[in-house]
C-alpha cells in the first residue's frame, strides 16, 4: 500500500522545541481530512513519546509512515534505554527528576499514554544502547 | 459562555487573541501537571494552570484546546505568547488562585 513518509529530528537539548515533530504530523493528518479524534490520538501519543526523547534520551530520530488507513511511527533514541519495561509501563511511575516535574511532566503517565491513545505499542530497549518506540494509529 | 464572559469574570488580562473572544466554550480543566492533562482530559476547551513554559501551549493545541489561563497573576515569556498566537491559542491572565478561577468558571456554568 502507498505510504507517505516523514523523518523528523528530535533536538535532546531543546525542551521548548519539543513537540514540533508532533505538530507537524497533526497539522498534515488534519489537511488530508483524517477525523478529528484520530488526529488527536495521534498528536497525543506521539507528543508524548517525543517530550519522553527529550526529557529521557537526550533527542532521537521520529520516522512516520502514513497509510490511507492508519499511522506508524518509529520514535528512536539512542538513551539510557529502559530496564523494566514493565515497571515503566505502570501508571504514575517516573524516573524523571524534580526539574523535569516542575516543567509539568514526569507523572509516570507519558507510556501509559501512548498505549491508552494507540491501537499497537512496541517497546523494543537495551540498557545503555537505546529505545524504539512503535505506535500504529488506526484511522 | 463565551471566551469574554471567561475574562469578565476572572477579571483578566487579554495577552493574545482578541480576535477568538467570542468563541463559545463548555468545559475546562485546572492543573499544573500537563501530564496529566493529556492523561485524563477529554474535549475540554479552557485550560487554567500556573504553569508558564512553552508545552503549556504545545499541550493545549495537541488537545485542541482553544484558551489558556495563567493563574495567580502569572505572565509567560514573549516567545509562549508568540507560540500561542501562532496557534490561534487565547491567553489570559488572572490574579485569581487556581481554585478559585476553577470555581467561579464552574459556578457560572463551565462544566468540567
Amino acid at each position: 500500500m502507498e505510504c507517505i513518509k516523514f523523518e523528523y529530528d528530535v533536538d535532546g537539548e531543546n525542551f521548548s522545541s519539543a513537540g514540533n515533530a508532533s505538530e507537524s504530523v497533526k497539522r498534515t493528518l488534519k489537511q488530508m481530512g483524517v477525523s478529528p479524534v484520530s488526529v488527536r490520538r495521534v498528536a497525543i501519543a506521539m507528543y508524548e513519546g517525543e517530550i519522553n526523547m527529550v526529557i529521557h534520551a537526550h533527542g532521537g530520530k521520529a520516522e512516520v509512515e502514513i497509510y490511507p488507513d492508519r499511522i506508524d511511527i518509529y520514535l528512536k533514541d539512542r538513551g539510557p534505554g529502559i530496564a523494566d519495561i514493565d515497571l515503566a509501563m505502570k501508571a504514575g511511575y517516573s524516573t524523571a527528576t524534580e526539574n523535569i516535574r516542575s516543567l509539568g511532566f514526569g507523572a509516570g503517565m507519558g507510556l501509559p499514554n501512548m498505549k491508552k491513545y494507540s491501537d499497537e505499542m512496541k517497546i523494543d530497549s537495551t540498557v545503555g544502547v537505546g529505545t524504539t518506540v512503535f505506535l500504529r494509529i488506526n484511522f | 459562555m463565551t471566551i469574554r464572559e471567561v475574562v469578565k469574570l476572572l477579571d483578566a488580562e487579554i495577552l493574545c487573541g482578541e480576535e477568538h473572544l467570542d468563541t463559545e466554550i463548555h468545559t475546562a480543566c485546572g492543573s499544573d501537571m500537563m501530564s496529566d492533562v493529556l492523561a485524563y482530559v477529554k474535549d475540554q476547551s479552557v485550560l487554567l494552570t500556573g504553569l508558564l513554559n512553552p508545552q503549556v501551549v504545545r499541550t493545549a493545541e495537541m488537545m485542541d484546546m482553544l484558551c489558556i489561563v495563567f493563574v495567580r497573576g502569572k505572565r509567560p515569556e514573549q516567545p509562549v505568547i508568540d507560540l500561542a498566537k501562532e496557534k490561534g491559542i487565547v491567553l489570559l491572565s488572572t490574579d485569581k488562585r487556581l481554585f478559585v478561577a476553577c470555581g467561579i468558571l464552574y459556578t457560572n456554568g463551565l462544566g468540567g
